[in-house]
């Protein structure tokens, strides 16, 4: 795991959350700003997925349980899809804080893979 | 593209996720995945060590996933479905959150519900209430019968 990048991350998740859902109260339906916004948070998903896949090989171990930290990577990619796939379906402005949530539960996420990854032992 | 907000709004007005009602189903679902991950962890890597607090995880973790499609589903049937799940979440975070703030012994291992959900950022603690408010307001309408006179 990259700390630098899961932080910038981290911020991400937490900025788009709280965009969609201060857009959502502003009764916005789902937008290409607020479906980009999740598209992003999966983005990053998918290139911590594969630096969590290549970095053992260079030596970046991590020091907690490696199946916690990958129940909790495949459950947060999951999220923006989903949310995503719910905007679609349902334009409403609650579609956009549920965007808004889903973003902000991949932040939780995201935090705790890293302490999975750097502070905790196994 | 197809407008669905002119779809025919009739069916859905029978189901409990109309407005704000959605983001409690989404939270809910967030919550089923996360009690649901915690405890596929818990139980294929150290079930052993408390298989107790990891069982109850397990069956918390399947309660909040009735709970969703109960939320979700229409009808009188699904509806007490709700009640009954959420309710029983109610007295699972108060049971085991008062129990793992003063025994701390008997709970050495987390679960979804210790210190009142405070690894969830006491979501399991609130989620519940806003159900039963939302359940409380929002009965299901029993079908009309249209075609009787």
């Amino acid at each position: 795991m990259i700390e630098w990048f899961t932080w910038v991350q981290l911020a991400v998740a937490v900025a788009a959350g709280v965009l969609c859902i201060v857009l959502g109260f502003a009764r916005r339906v789902p937008s290409d700003l607020t479906i980009g916004a999740l598209a992003l948070v999966e983005a990053l998903l998918v290139v911590q997925l594969i630096v969590a896949i290549l970095a053992p090989g260079f030596g970046n171990e991590p020091t907690g349980s490696v199946l916690e930290f990958y129940t909790y990577l495949i459950s947060a990619l999951l999220l923006p899809p989903a949310a995503a796939f719910w905007a679609l379906l349902e334009r409403n402005r609650w579609s956009t804080v549920i965007l808004g949530v889903a973003a902000l539960a991949v932040g939780v996420m995201v935090y705790r893979m890293l302490q999975i990854w750097t502070v905790q032992p196994a | 593209m197809i407008k669905l907000q002119n779809a025919p709004s009739q069916a859905r007005a029978k189901t409990r996720m109309s407005g704000v009602g959605r983001v409690l189903v989404a939270v809910y679902g967030v919550l089923a995945l996360a009690a649901t991950g915690r405890s596929f962890v818990q139980i294929v890597s150290k079930f052993d060590e408390a298989p107790l607090a990891y069982a109850l995880s397990a069956l918390a973790a399947v309660v909040y996933i009735v709970a969703t499609i109960a939320l979700v589903r229409p009808g009188v049937v699904w509806y007490r479905v709700a009640w009954a799940t959420i309710a029983f979440e109610f007295t699972g975070v108060i049971v085991v959150g008062a129990l793992s703030v003063m025994m701390p012994g008997l709970f050495p291992h987390d679960t979804v519900w210790s210190g009142f959900g405070r690894g969830y950022l006491f979501i399991p603690l609130v989620v519940p209430v806003l159900g039963m408010w939302w359940l409380a307001t929002h009965r299901p309408v029993p079908p009309v019968a249209t075609g009787a006179v």
